[in-house]
């Protein structure tokens, strides 16, 4: 009543072979929204070693529909834990070379509390329950990237 | 019929990305599919070991040796995901 129209938030989930521009998609989210506040990002990084080896190449595979679908159901459940207005996710599939970015996680809150804790929520579980794989290709060959305890423990403090 | 998917470390060992086969005599469930593929022998039987660290969706969703199958559902075969 008398209250100027909230514009919806955005959900935006992607897979693709290419790069993204973080600056432009939180750039995109601002521009024209004086509700949001805060503004928390996450990139992550092919790196040149893993497990003691020399990693020059790295392949990631993943499941197209499941991907989508468990991507969607990650970001609802942050949506109904946390005041979120606008989620980005960009996932990168295909060949990556050390320094390349894999991964955006972008999300717009009012406050800063809720973008931080989503943000991290949703990393945690995108990486133990999206249908991602990678492979890498060190000096001994290829190898499949073992899935991690730690990244476990990380998703499970949030239950 | 089921439309099996084998993906990561799952597809090379088994040599191909699917197959649809039709839904075995008696299997109900994830843990007899598992069990029907299981008794193919290797690399099957040792990919698939219970020992062995997989999961299971079906029809795009986490699934458990209890999820029930039915004709026409999409059951796919994985490692532990590592994406991010």
């Amino acid at each position: 009543m008398g209250e100027p129209s909230i514009p919806p938030g955005l959900t935006d989930i992607r897979v693709q072979e290419a790069d993204f521009d973080a600056g432009a998609e939180m750039a995109r989210l601002r521009a024209g929204n004086p509700r949001i506040g805060a503004v928390a990002s996450f990139i992550g990084v092919c790196r040149d070693r893993n497990d003691g080896a020399e990693v020059a190449l790295m392949t990631l595979e993943h499941y197209p529909g499941m991907t989508e679908k468990a991507l969607a159901a990650i970001v609802a459940e942050a949506r109904g834990r946390w005041e979120v207005i606008d989620v980005v996710v960009v996932h990168r599939v295909g060949p990556m070379r050390p320094t390349d970015q894999i991964v955006l996680v972008v999300v717009t809150s009012a406050h800063r509390g809720d973008a931080f804790a989503a943000c991290e929520f949703l990393m945690d579980y995108l990486k133990t329950r999206a249908p991602f794989w990678k492979k890498e290709h060190t000096p001994g060959g290829e190898r499949w990237v073992e899935a991690r305890a730690a990244d476990d423990a990380a998703a499970e403090r949030w239950r | 019929m089921v439309e099996l998917l084998y993906f990561a470390r799952l597809r090379e060992r088994f040599g191909r990305d699917g197959e649809r086969v039709p839904l075995p005599e008696g299997v109900a469930d994830v843990a007899g599919l598992t069990a029907w593929l299981r008794a193919r022998g290797e690399p099957w039987s040792a990919e698939l070991a219970a020992s062995r660290s997989w999961r299971v969706a079906v029809n795009q969703d986490m699934a458990s040796a209890d999820t029930p199958l039915r004709d026409g559902d999409e059951v796919a075969y994985f490692p532990p995901v590592t994406g991010g």
